[in-house]
Formats: C-alpha cells, structure tokens, sequence
C-alpha cells in the first residue's frame, strides 16, 4: 500500500503541507479564500527547531493501536487506511493518548478526534499535502 | 474439520477475538455467549449517552453486519453457568450444553457492592457498569433528584458527569482523601475536583458511609446526607466464579502473554484477567477497554493456531470531564518532572526510561510519551530536556526517526 513517507533531508520547513492539508479538508474550491482568517487545524504536523524540520503525519500502521484502543469503534481500518467516523466518535482522546507518533489531534471544534486519511475523502487521489511540497520532503509511495 | 471457538462475552476483548481469529481463520465456527440483550456495545460510553453525546444506535462498537460478516453464532441474553473442561463444554442459562474446542472467557468484571447497613431500605439504587444500568438511572434522575454518589474514581465521577445536567444535585462520597485516586497525584487530583466543583459537584472525601435509612445516608463524622437517588461506585470486581476450580486463579485469571490461562484450550482476556504490566513489572488486574481489546485480539489469533503474544499491558487512561481532558500512564516511581502554567498540569515519572506520565489539559501528541514507556526507551538516546518540555519526534536521532518515518510501519 501507498503511504506517506518522509525525507527530512529536503525539507524547507515551509508548512505549506499544514495549509494544503487543511484546505484539503475544507471541501472548498478557492485555498486563499477557504483559509482567510483562520486558525488551520491541519492533520500534518510540522516539528521545526535546531535546523531540524520535517512534517509527521499517520503513518496507517499495520498494527494501529489507535483503531485498537479505540473505545467507541470510531476508528477503523479499511484496506489499510485508517479512518475515523466522526460521527461516533466522543472525543475521549484514547487515540491521541496511543498514537506513538503523536498523529491523532482533537479537530477543531474539540468534539471528535481527526487524523489524516490520505485524502481518501478528498477524492484528491496523491494527499495533497505531498502534491504541494515543493522539495519531495515528504512523498507517497509503496515501500513494503 | 472446522474448529468450533466459543466466546464467553460480547464485549471488548470478545470482538476483539473475533477479529483475532478470524486473521487466521475464515472457517471455524464462532459462538458468542452475552447475558446482555445487546449488540456489542462501547461500555465506557454509556455515561455518554446519558449526557447525549452519543446514541444507542451509535454507540455500538461494530456495526451492525459485524456478526454476519464475521460468521458468528451470537446467543443473548443467556448466561453461561459452568464450564467443564474435561468434557470441552460450557453449560448454558437456557439448559442449553454446547461443546467447543477451543473458549475465551470475556466476562469482565461487575460493580463492587459494599455491605452498608440499611442499604436495603434505599427505593432507588444504581450501579453503573452497562447499558441497563445507564437507562435506568437515566429513566429515575430528574431535575429535582438529589444524587448521591459513593466513589470519586473513574466510574462514579463519570457517571456525575453523565447525569449533571439532568439532576438537581449531586454529591459524591469517598473515603479516600482525592478524587480519582487510582490514577492521580493529590496535585492532580485537586484541578479535577476544582474544576468539577466550578461544574457544580459536591464532593465529601475522607468519609465513608456509615449506615442508610431510607433517603438518608450518614457518614462516619456523623454527617446526614439527603437523597433521593445512590449509585454505587466503589470499584469492579473480575468475574471468574465460572473457572473456578478449572486452574490457577488469582483475583482475576492469570494468562500468559499468547492470553493462555492454565487450563488447556481456555483463553481469557479483557477485565477478568490478571495480566502483566510492562510499567511496574507486577502482576496486575488492568480493568481499561485498550488492554481487553487487544488481549482479546491475541487470543483470537492464538485459538485460531496463530502465534501472537500480547506483551504491552499497562495502566492507560484519557478521559475528561466537563471539556477538562486528563491522561496518565505508565507506573509513578522514579523521579518526577512537573510544570503547572496556564496549559495545565505535567508530570512525568523517569529514571532511566520514562515510568509513567499525567497529563491535565494540554494532551497533544501525548502517545509519544505513551510510547516510550511502551518501548523503555533509554532516556540517554534521545533530548530529553526538549521531549520534557513537549512530546515530538524531533527529541530523537535522525536515525530513529528516519525508521520511524520513512521505513516498513509498525
């Protein structure tokens, strides 16, 4: 399977991965308009500092303790993406309290938990936090 | 032949199984026994639904088809009565006798009831474990009721919360001097119970109660508090009473790491058990939905003739109350890390690998935190001034992190 996979070397700690992620997950057309004054809550995480940076996402582990732990079944795993309905969800948080990349957030407005899912949602096809990096910092592919 | 796996329970650690064995095996015959009338439902959520946060309908922890689909036998609403091991059967409620090859036992665990004296002549009582439970404490408050609440630990403050809204008052009685005092330092213990104060809880702690008349409970100090409806919540029990006599057995039953108890072709997995806890290196009854599930899951595949081992048991916990999000793991010994700001409150045990952590209020990327306790991770592999300050993957090598980020996931 394709995953999102990541080469520290190359990136620029631009976040522009944060922003395509978050417009991604809009649903909007327009990026400038559907991110104009707000706060992004993106499903990718850039981690900067001592000239050190790269951006973490879900790496959909095969064994996911997050759908594991999950105490509602609002995580599941479907031909390896793993998904949240966030219709279920409580937002008990075990997930973030599991994920030992740190890649489940709490969405924005607290009542769920959100993590990315490769843009299966989307219908973006590549996610398009790797479609807009502009240095292959982090890249999707299949790597056994 | 096809094998035929019985499953007592319909719970965590039972779907857990289910999916475990049918990893393995696509064929055997699954039978699962419930003395609930449900469809496996997310236990823990039952204070959820009280507070209308979720529904019956979503509230389920598989969908609907998961029996189907997973070809399973499901009897509800029966209790399995003995288990005889020689003869590979488990009797049922019903009268019903049917044979395995192989069994798990996922009874859990039920409400601990204290002997009180005059507990009897109490018109309305409640336990809160299950989803009868919940209904019909749901159906008795009202916004006139006067709740009292024996236990401050995770069942009873999350049943205060579930029904804070829907009663009139509620106090929560306990005899230990901090809320939640399995899993919090009395720093910790204090936010919560501030914060559930300013929600409109009132707590009584260091007290027990004495005696029950009626509406009227007394504590030691001689106390009176009114009521008009008690929950019971001092704690769990495991329920082993059906493999007694079977093998070894301790407060809960024993496995080994494949779920194995000692008595061949019987399994045993989620709060019934006594399993071992990687953080303190004891033997431990870990009654949380993460562990069932996942020991649950290694049974599974072990009946099937797989070969799985479940080795990373330990104390777990998120859960909030009132929009004020809590986290621990992991065992308190070594030494401690603390920060209180306006973030909220850390503190993290360590010597030479982290022990265990609680967290209150700020719990981004916490399972990096998890995870190092999961892994014993020596501490001098990695930055841990930057890691105490903040859980992130930036506090390891670039090595580790190049296998973590970019080589075969877990």
């Amino acid at each position: 399977m394709k995953r999102v996979y990541v080469n520290e070397q190359w990136c620029l700690g631009c976040h522009l991965c944060e922003y395509y992620c978050a417009f991604a997950n809009t649903g909007e057309k327009n990026m400038a308009r559907a991110l104009k004054d707000i706060k992004i809550q993106p499903r990718i995480r850039v981690e900067e500092g001592n000239d050190v940076s790269f951006a973490v996402s879900c790496r959909h582990c095969r064994e996911p303790l997050c759908v594991k732990a999950c105490i509602s079944g609002a995580l599941q795993m479907m031909d390896g993406v793993i998904t949240i309905d966030q219709d279920k969800c409580i937002g008990c948080c075990t997930c973030i309290l599991s994920c030992p990349f740190g890649s489940v957030a709490l969405s924005p407005d607290g009542h769920a938990a959100q993590k990315c899912e490769l843009c299966v949602q989307t219908a973006a096809g590549t996610p398009r936090c790797v479609d807009g990096c502009p240095n292959n910092a982090i890249v999707f592919e299949e790597r056994g | 032949m096809d094998v035929q796996y019985v499953i007592i329970g319909n719970s965590a650690a039972a779907i857990g199984a289910v999916e475990g064995i049918r990893r393995t095996d696509a064929r055997g015959k699954i039978i699962i026994i419930s003395d609930e009338p449900y469809h496996t439902y997310a236990r823990p959520l039952i204070s959820y639904l009280l507070l209308g946060k979720t529904t019956e309908e979503k509230m389920k922890y598989r969908g609907d088809d998961f029996y189907e689909r997973n070809h399973c036998q499901v009897y509800l609403s029966v209790r399995a009565t003995a288990i005889d091991a020689r003869e590979k059967t488990v009797s049922l409620s019903d009268g019903r006798i049917i044979s395995y090859d192989k069994l798990l036992i996922a009874t859990g665990s039920s409400p601990f009831v204290l002997p009180i004296p005059g507990a009897d002549t109490v018109e309305e009582k409640f336990t809160f474990m299950t989803l009868a439970d919940a209904k019909k404490l749901g159906e008795a408050v009202n916004q006139e009721s006067r709740v009292l609440i024996l236990g401050a630990g995770l069942i009873g403050l999350k049943c205060a919360e579930g029904i804070l809204c829907r009663a009139g008052q509620i106090t929560v009685v306990d005899l230990a001097p901090t809320v939640l005092s399995s899993i919090l330092d009395p720093e910790g213990a204090r936010m919560v119970q501030e914060h559930l104060e300013h929600n409109g809880l009132k707590f009584i702690l260091s007290q027990a109660i004495k005696s029950i008349d009626h509406n009227t409970a007394t504590l030691n100090s001689g106390e009176k508090v009114e009521f008009d409806i008690f929950v019971m919540a001092v704690g769990v029990r495991p329920n082993i009473q059906l493999f007694e006599g079977l093998g070894e057995l301790g407060r809960g039953i024993p496995v080994n790491e494949k779920s194995e108890t000692s008595c061949a072709d019987i399994y045993a997995a989620g709060d019934c058990t006594e399993s071992f806890d990687i953080s303190s290196g004891q033997r431990k009854i870990l009654a949380i939905l993460p562990n069932a599930y996942m020991q649950g899951e290694c049974a599974g595949v072990n009946m099937a003739g797989g070969a799985a081992k479940f080795t990373q048991a330990m104390p777990m916990n998120a859960i909030g109350f009132c929009g004020l999000h809590v986290m621990t793991a992991g065992t308190y010994s070594g030494e401690s890390y603390i920060v209180q700001d306006e973030n909220g409150y850390k503190k993290l045990f360590y010597g030479d690998t982290l022990n265990g952590y609680i967290l209150i209020g700020k719990i981004d990327q916490a399972g990096i935190y998890t995870n190092l306790i999961r892994d014993k991770a020596p501490l001098d592999t990695l930055d841990f001034a930057l890691i105490c300050q903040q859980p992130g993957l930036i506090a390891f090598t670039r090595e580790q992190r190049t296998e973590m980020l970019g080589g075969v996931s877990r």
